[in-house]
C-alpha cells in the first residue's frame, strides 16, 4: 500500500470485515449474526414463513424474545388480562412460538421483561463486537456498545433464524464528531436531535453512523444509547460509539457477560474496537457542543426541530419547494404558526418513555425537575414508563417513582406505551404531547395526536409548566 | 416471492416527499399475525375520514374524496409515483405488504429509506430510483395524460413512457436476479451452510462468550 493511501479501518469496517462469510461479485454479502431480538410484532409471520417450510433455527440460542410494543402499562398477571383482542393474539403467538423453537423470552411477569432495546444490553445479551438485529428500527439504540446494530424487516427475521446469516451490503461510513462542553440541561437527547436538525432525516441514509468527539465520549453509556437509538431519524440504519472505559463498564457483570479468562480475552480484543486514526470517513460532520440548546420539535419529522429559544421557522424563507410544502404541511397539521415562541406552545399530555429515554438515567433527570413541584392542571395526564422491569425496580429503590407520584404524574409497567400507542396509551386527535420518544410522525402517538419530541428533564419541565420552557430557567 | 419480469401499469402519483411507514400502514394494523389483507389500510389515516382499527368494514367507511388513490382516474393503479426519502421511519415489513396486497407492483422516487427500500425486494415489489428530475417530468407528464402508463422492464433495467422516452434505472445484480426468478433468499443462503458452520466454528474459538448462554 502506497503511503499517500489511507490504510487505517473505521469501527464499521471492522465490524463489517469480522463477520464477513462470503462476498458476491456484485458487492452483496453474506454476514453473520450473533445475536437477534425478537417481539410479538414483527415476528409472527417469520416463525409461520419457518413453520411452511419446514425449518428449524439455526442457532435458537442467538435469540432472545421479550414483549414490549403490545403490553398494557398498567399492572396484569397474564395475557388473558390483556383486553385488545388482537393485542393478546400477538402475546400468545409469541409465547407459542418461543417455546416450539426453544428461544428465551422475557416474558409476563418476569422483572427482565422490557423494551427490546433496553430489555437486551440490560442482560448483556447486546456485547461489543456483536452483530444485532431486530425486527424494528430503533436496533440502532445497541450500536451504543460498539456493536454493529441495525433494524431489520419480517423477512429477514425469518432468514436470521434460518440460517444466523443476513444478506446485506456494506454501507458508507459517517462520522459525527461532537467536540467541547455540553452546556448545562443540555441532554444526550438534545445532542442527537440537534444532529438531526443539522444533517435531516435522510442525512445518513445509506451510512451507518460512527458518533465522536470529546462530547459523545463524556456521555454515559445509556446517553450514548439515545444517541444511537435516533440514527434511523438521521437516516442511517446503524450508529455506534467505540469502546472505552465506559462500555467495559457497563457490560462487566451483566448476565450474558464473559466470566474469568473469558472476560480478560474478551476485554482485550473489544478495547480494539474503535476507528484507527488513519482510517477514512466518506462523510464527516463536525458539531461545536457549545452550540446545542434544549431542543424541542415543532413538525411532523425529527428534522423540524429548533432549539427551545427560537421562534418557530418561516416557510417561505425555506428555498428547496419539496421542504417548504412539507413545512406548510406540517403547520397545518401541528395547528401551529409560523414565528410563534416554542414556549406558546400548550402541552396537553407528556410522555416519558421509550427506548430513546426510558433507561434509569432519564428518570432521575425526570425525577430531578418534578422534584416539590406539580403538575399543571392544564396537563390532561403525566405517563412515566420504565423501560424494562429492572429498571422500574430500580427506580422505585431510589424513591423516584414516589416522587412522580406526588407531582401527579402516573407511574407504569415497562412497555412501548405511547411512543407507538399500539397498547391503550395514546393522544386524542389535536393535542400535543410533549414526549420523549423518537418520532412526531402524524398519527404517531395516537390518530391526529400532536408529537413534540424532547428530553425527559424538558418533558417534565413542560408538565409541571403546562406549556414548554427553557429547563435551563426553571432552577433546581 | 412473486416474480417481477416486465409490467406496464397505472401510475398514480403520491406528490409528498418524506412519507413514512406509519402513514403507509398504521400501527394499529401491525397486529395481525399474517402477511396479507393490509390492502384495505393502505394509507388509511390519508384514505378515509374516521379512525380505522382492525376488523372493520372498509367498504362501508368514509372515504377522503382529494385523496389520490380514492379518485376514480387511479382505481387499478399499479405503479406509484412518490417523492424523496419514501418509506423512512418504522421498519415494518406490513408496509411492502400493505402496497403488494393493494395492487402495486413497482414504486418509482428519487429516494428511499434504506430499510424499505430492502424489505421491497424480499416480497417482489420494485422500488426504482429515478432522479429527482426525471421523477418531476413524470408527476409533470402524470398530469398532462389520462390514464397514464408505463413500462417497467426488470430484464433490461429501464422505465418506459407511452411517448417511447426510457428512464434506466441502477439495481445490484443479485436482488436483480432474485426478482426475475421468483427466489427464496433462505434456500439460496442455505446452500452456504458449510461456510457459514466454518465461520461459526472459528468464531467460537476466538470469541466464545459469543456462543455461551447464561444459566437464566
Ligand atoms: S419504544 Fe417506540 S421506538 Fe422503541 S421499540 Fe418501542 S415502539 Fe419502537
Amino acid at each position: 500500500m502506497s503511503a499517500t493511501t489511507f490504510s487505517g479501518k473505521t469501527l464499521y469496517d471492522k465490524l463489517w470485515d469480522a463477520h464477513l462469510i462470503t462476498e458476491r461479485e456484485d458487492g452483496s454479502a453474506l454476514i453473520y449474526i450473533d445475536r437477534q431480538i425478537i417481539h410479538e410484532v414483527t415476528s409472527p409471520q417469520a416463525f409461520e414463513g419457518l413453520r411452511l417450510a419446514g425449518r428449524k433455527p439455526w442457532r435458537a440460542g442467538a435469540s432472545v424474545a421479550t414483549l414490549d410494543h403490545n403490553v398494557p402499562t398498567t399492572p396484569f398477571q397474564s395475557a388473558a388480562d390483556i383486553v385488545d383482542e388482537t393485542s393478546r393474539l400477538q402475546v400468545t403467538t409469541l409465547q407459542d412460538n418461543t417455546r416450539e423453537f426453544g428461544i428465551t423470552e422475557f416474558g409476563i411477569g418476569d422483572v427482565r421483561q422490557g423494551i427490546v432495546h433496553v430489555m437486551a444490553p440490560e442482560q448483556g445479551a447486546v456485547l461489543p463486537g456483536m452483530t444485532v438485529v431486530c425486527g424494528d428500527s430503533h436496533t440502532s439504540t445497541n450500536g451504543a456498545l460498539g456493536c454493529l446494530a441495525h433494524g431489520i424487516g419480517t423477512s429477514e427475521v425469518e432468514h436470521v433464524l434460518a440460517t444466523q446469516t443476513l444478506v446485506a451490503k456494506k454501507m458508507k461510513n459517517m462520522q459525527v464528531k461532537v467536540e467541547g462542553d455540553l452546556g448545562p440541561g443540555v441532554t444526550a437527547k438534545d445532542v442527537v436531535l440537534h444532529i438531526i436538525g443539522v444533517i435531516g432525516t435522510a442525512g445518513g441514509n445509506g451510512h451507518a453512523i460512527e458518533f465522536a468527539g470529546s462530547a459523545i465520549r463524556s456521555l454515559s453509556l445509556e446517553g450514548r444509547m439515545t444517541v444511537c437509538n435516533m440514527s434511523i431519524e438521521a437516516g442511517a440504519r446503524a450508529g455506534m460509539v467505540a469502546v472505552d472505559d465506559t462500555t467495559i463498564d457497563y457490560v462487566k457483570g451483566r448476565p450474558y457477560s464473559p466470566t474469568g479468562a473469558d472476560w480478560d480475552k474478551a476485554e482485550a480484543y473489544w478495547r480494539t474496537l474503535v476507528s484507527d486514526a488513519d482510517a477514512r470517513f466518506d462523510t464527516v460532520v463536525e458539531i461545536n457542543a457549545a452550540d446545542i440548546k434544549p431542543q424541542v420539535s415543532w413538525g411532523t419529522s425529527p428534522e423540524m426541530v429548533i432549539p427551545v429559544d427560537v421562534p418557530l421557522p418561516d416557510p417561505a424563507a425555506e428555498s428547496d419547494e419539496v421542504k417548504r410544502s412539507g413545512m406548510l404541511r406540517a403547520y397545518e397539521y401541528m395547528g401551529l404558526k409560523p414565528g410563534i415562541r416554542v414556549g406558546d406552545i400548550n402541552v396537553d399530555r407528556v410522555f416519558i418513555g421509550s427506548c430513546t429515554n426510558s433507561r434509569i438515567e432519564d428518570l432521575r433527570a425526570a425525577a430531578a425537575v418534578a422534584k416539590g413541584r406539580k403538575k399543571a392542571d392544564s396537563v390532561k395526564q403525566v405517563l412515566v414508563v420504565p423501560g424494562s422491569g429492572l429498571v422500574k425496580q430500580q427506580a422505585e429503590k431510589e424513591g423516584l417513582d414516589k416522587i412522580f407520584l406526588e407531582a401527579g404524574f402516573e407511574w407504569r409497567e415497562p412497555g412501548c406505551s405511547m411512543c407507538l400507542a399500539m397498547n391503550p396509551d395514546r393522544l386524542q386527535p389535536g393535542e400535543h404531547c410533549a414526549s420523549t420518544s423518537n418520532r412526531n410522525f402524524e398519527g404517531r402517538q395516537g390518530n391526529g395526536g400532536r408529537t413534540h419530541l424532547v428530553s425527559p428533564a424538558m418533558a417534565a419541565a413542560a408538565a409541571v409548566a403546562g406549556h414548554f420552557v427553557d429547563v435551563r430557567e426553571l432552577g433546581a | 416471492m412473486e416474480k417481477f419480469v416486465k409490467h406496464t401499469g397505472l401510475v398514480a402519483p403520491l406528490d409528498r416527499a418524506n412519507v413514512d411507514t406509519d402513514q403507509i400502514i398504521p400501527k394499529q394494523f401491525l397486529k395481525s399475525i399474517k402477511r396479507t389483507g393490509f390492502g384495505p389500510n393502505l394509507f388509511d389515516e390519508w384514505r378515509y375520514l374516521d379512525e380505522g382499527h382492525p376488523g372493520q368494514d372498509n367498504e362501508a367507511r368514509p372515504k377522503n374524496p382529494d385523496f389520490v388513490l380514492n379518485k376514480p382516474q387511479y382505481q387499478g393503479a399499479s405503479v406509484l409515483l412518490a417523492r424523496r426519502n419514501f418509506g423512512c421511519g418504522s421498519s415494518r415489513e406490513h408496509a411492502p405488504w400493505a402496497l403488494m396486497d393493494f395492487g402495486f407492483r413497482a414504486v418509482i422516487a428519487p429516494s428511499y429509506a434504506d430499510i424499505f427500500y430492502n424489505n421491497c425486494f424480499k416480497n417482489g415489489l420494485l422500488p426504482i430510483v429515478l432522479s429527482e428530475a426525471t421523477v418531476d417530468g413524470l408527476f409533470k407528464a402524470e398530469a398532462e395524460n389520462e390514464a397514464f402508463q408505463l413500462t417497467i422492464d426488470l430484464e433490461n433495467q429501464c422505465v418506459l413512457s407511452p411517448s417511447g422516452e426510457r428512464f434506466p434505472f441502477e439495481i445490484d445484480e443479485f436482488r436483480k436476479h432474485c426478482l426475475l426468478n421468483g427466489l427464496d433468499e433462505i434456500g439460496l443462503s442455505l446452500q452456504q451452510a458449510d461456510a457459514i458452520r466454518e465461520y461459526e466454528a472459528r468464531r467460537a474459538q476466538s470469541e466464545p462468550w459469543v456462543f455461551q448462554e447464561p444459566a437464566l
